[in-house]
C-alpha cells in the first residue's frame, strides 16, 4: 500500500460554466518527494491541488491520494494531508498561536507547538490577531498549520509568495526537512529558482495540462539547448569540431576569436571541446557553459504573452 | 527541531476532544467581538434596564419588568443564535475558515455540533446576566423552568437555522447587512418591547407567527402568567426549526 504513488491523477477535468480550469490533466507524484507545480496564472494549478484536498470534485477523470479517493474516502484521508491554501483559513479574530494550537488540537499527535511557533519565527507575533498579521506572518501561520499534524503528505500553494528573503529560505529549510523525514510535499509557485533548489520533480502546467515533467536538471537540459563559449586564436576550423561532437550541435564564431557551440552540453561535450583545443594547441582563455534555467524552459513552453 | 521531528504520525484526535476544543475557540471568537457583545449582551440590557425604569411604554397592566424580561430573553437568543451566529458564520465562510477547516479531521457534523454548543454557552452566559438585572429590578418570575428552558431550545434551534441559512448562501456584508436590520425590525415588530396588540389586527396576526413573537409571547405566558407550556408558540418554533435547518441544511455553501 505505501508503494503506491502519494497522487496519482488521471485525466483530470474541472470546468467552472463554461470556463475549462482543468483539461486533462496527469500527474503521479511519488511518496516522501517534493514536486514543485509551475505555471502562469490561471493555467490550473490550485484547481487541481484543491480537487486532490477534497474540495473540488471531477468533471472527468480520477484523482487519488495516498491510494484514497478524496471525496468518497475524504474521512480517512483528511488527518493524514496537510493543507495551505493560497490565502485565508483562519479566524480573523483569532491569534497566530491560539489558531496553531487549536490545529494541534484536532490530531492524536501532533508537533511541539512551541517549538514549532519558534521554527517559523512566529513567537513574536503569537498573540497578534490573525487580520493584523503581515501577509508574510499570516503565510507563516498557514504554513506552520500545514504540518502541525504530522501528515504524510503536504499541499502548499504558493507558500512563499510574498515571504522576505530570510522567511523562503526558512521555508525551504523546512520543505527539505520535511522530506528528509519522510513527508511528500506538493507545492505550486511562480518562483522558478525555487522549484530548482526544492524540488525532485517539476510540473509545468499550462492551460489546464501538464506540459512538461521531470526533474530541473532533466526539463533545463531536455526542454532547450545550452551553450557553451571558449575564447582562442580566430579562424578555427570549426568543421573538423563538429566532426567530433554529436549530430546536431552546432558551433560559429560569434567575432574574432569568440567561439559559441550549441547543443546538449553534457560532461563529455566538454571534454571533447577541451580535447580538441589541446590536439590543435588553442589555449582557451575563457571557457564558459551557459545552462538554460528553468525560466527559460518556462516561458519557451508558455510563451511570453500574459495570461488572462 | 531535530531530524525525525516531521516523521508522519497522523491520527485524527477523539472527535469529543475536537468538539470540546472547537466549541471552546468558538465561544472566545464570539465573546472577543466587540459588535457581537453589543447586540448579544448590551443592547438586551440596555432596554431591559430603560424601558423598565421609564414608563414611555404602555405594557398592560402589572410591573412593566414583568413584560419586558421575557422579550429581553427573546430577543437575547435572537441576538446570539440568528444574528451573532449569521453574522460570524458569513465572515468565517468568507475569510476561509469554514473551507480550512474542511480539510482538518474534524468533521462537518462535529464542526456543527461545537458551533451549536457555543451559542448554547453564549445564551446561558447572557440569560444568568439578564435574569441579574430583571430581579434587581424587581422582576417576580412564575411558571415552570423546563417549559422556559424548553422555549428557548426551540427558539435557538429555529433562529440558528435562519442565520446559517443567511450566512451560507449570501455574501457575509450581505449577510451583516441584513442580520442587523432583519433584528432591528424584529425587535420591533416581535412583542419584545412593543406589545403585539398596539398593531392593527391583521398586521398582528401575521406577526404573531414570527419566531420572534412566539418565542417572546412563549415566555412571557410561562413566566408572567404562570402558564404550563404554551403549545401554540412552541408548534410556532418547531415549524421554523424544522424548515430553517432543513433549508440550511439544504442551501448552505460551505465556500
Ligand atoms: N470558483 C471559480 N469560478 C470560476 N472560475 C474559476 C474559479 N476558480 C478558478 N477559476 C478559473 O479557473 C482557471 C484556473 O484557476 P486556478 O486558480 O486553478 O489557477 P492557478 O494556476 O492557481 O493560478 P494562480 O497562479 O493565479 O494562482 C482560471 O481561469 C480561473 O479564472
Ligand atoms: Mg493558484
Amino acid at each position: 500500500m505505501s508503494n503506491d504513488p502519494a497522487v496519482e491523477i488521471r485525466g483530470l477535468v474541472k470546468r467552472y460554466g463554461p470556463k475549462t480550469a482543468v483539461d486533462g490533466l496527469d500527474l503521479t507524484v511519488r511518496r516522501a518527494s517534493v514536486t514543485a507545480v509551475l505555471g502562469p496564472n490561471g493555467a490550473g494549478k490550485t484547481t487541481t491541488v484543491e480537487t486532490c484536498e477534497g474540495y473540488l470534485r471531477p468533471d472527468a477523470g480520477t484523482v487519488r491520494v495516498l491510494g484514497l479517493d478524496p471525496i468518497t474516502q475524504a474521512p480517512a484521508l483528511r488527518p493524514r494531508i496537510g493543507v495551505m491554501l493560497q490565502s485565508g483559513g483562519v479566524y480573523s479574530g483569532a491569534r497566530a498561536v491560539e489558531m496553531l494550537r487549536h490545529m494541534a488540537s484536532l490530531y492524536a499527535d501532533p508537533l511541539d507547538v512551541p517549538a514549532l511557533v519558534d521554527r517559523l519565527g512566529l513567537g513574536s507575533c503569537g498573540r497578534t490577531p490573525y487580520r493584523r498579521l503581515s501577509g508574510g506572518q499570516q503565510q507563516r501561520l498557514a504554513l506552520a498549520m500545514a504540518v502541525v499534524g504530522r501528515p504524510e503528505l503536504v499541499f502548499l500553494d504558493e507558500p512563499t509568495a510574498g515571504l522576505d528573503p530570510q522567511a523562503r529560505r526558512a521555508t525551504w529549510d523546512l520543505v527539505r526537512e520535511l522530506r528528509a523525514d519522510g513527508v511528500g510535499v506538493v507545492l505550486t509557485t511562480h518562483h522558478m529558482d525555487e522549484a530548482e533548489q526544492l524540488a525532485d520533480e517539476v510540473a509545468i502546467v499550462d492551460a489546464g495540462k501538464v506540459v512538461a515533467h521531470g526533474s530541473p536538471e532533466l526539463l533545463c537540459r531536455g526542454g532547450a539547448e545550452n551553450t557553451l563559449r571558449f575564447t582562442g586564436r580566430p579562424s578555427l576550423d570549426l568543421a573538423s569540431l563538429l566532426k567530433a561532437l554529436p549530430d546536431g550541435t552546432q558551433a560559429a564564431e560569434l567575432t574574432a576569436g569568440v567561439y559559441r557551440v550549441t547543443g546538449d552540453v553534457d560532461p563529455q561535450m566538454l571534454a571533447t571541446v577541451a580535447s580538441w583545443c589541446a590536439q590543435n594547441g588553442v589555449m582557451p582563455d575563457s571557457l564558459t557553459v551557459e545552462r538554460h534555467t528553468l525560466e527559460d524552459v518556462f516561458l519557451e513552453l508558455t510563451g511570453k504573452e500574459l495570461r488572462a | 527541531m531535530s531530524a525525525g521531528t516531521f516523521t508522519p504520525r497522523p491520527a485524527a484526535a477523539p472527535v469529543t476532544r475536537m468538539i470540546r476544543a472547537q466549541t471552546a475557540l468558538e465561544t472566545r471568537m464570539l465573546l472577543r467581538n466587540g459588535e457581537q457583545l453589543l447586540l448579544t449582551v448590551i443592547i438586551p440590557a440596555l432596554l431591559l434596564v430603560l424601558f423598565s425604569s421609564v414608563d414611555i411604554l404602555d405594557t398592560g397592566a402589572g410591573k412593566s419588568v414583568d413584560f419586558l424580561a421575557p422579550g429581553v430573553l427573546a430577543l437575547a437568543v435572537m441576538s446570539t443564535a440568528f444574528t451573532g451566529q449569521a453574522i460570524a458564520t458569513g465572515f468565517d465562510r468568507r475569510y476561509g475558515v469554514l473551507k480550512r477547516l474542511g480539510a482538518s479531521p474534524l468533521p462537518r457534523r462535529a464542526l456543527m455540533a461545537a458551533k451549536t454548543l457555543s451559542v448554547l454557552l453564549t445564551e446561558v452566559l447572557q440569560v444568568a446576566l439578564l435574569t441579574v438585572i430583571a430581579l434587581a429590578l424587581g422582576w417576580s418570575p412564575h411558571g415552570n423552568p423546563l417549559a422556559v428552558a424548553a422555549l428557548l431550545l426551540l427558539g435557538t434551534a429555529a433562529f440558528s437555522g435562519l442565520g446559517l441559512l443567511m450566512a451560507g448562501t449570501l455574501k457575509a456584508e450581505a449577510t451583516l447587512a441584513a442580520a442587523n436590520l432583519v433584528f432591528l425590525l424584529l425587535l420591533v415588530g416581535g412583542g419584545v418591547i412593543v406589545p403585539l396588540d398596539k398593531f392593527p389586527d391583521a398586521v398582528r396576526s401575521v406577526l404573531e407567527l414570527l419566531p420572534i413573537s412566539a418565542l417572546s409571547d412563549g415566555l412571557r405566558e410561562v413566566l408572567r402568567n404562570g402558564a404550563a407550556m404554551p403549545w401554540g408558540d412552541a408548534a410556532v418554533l418547531a415549524c421554523w426549526s424544522v424548515l430553517g435547518l432543513g433549508a440550511a441544511a439544504r442551501f448552505f455553501r460551505w465556500e
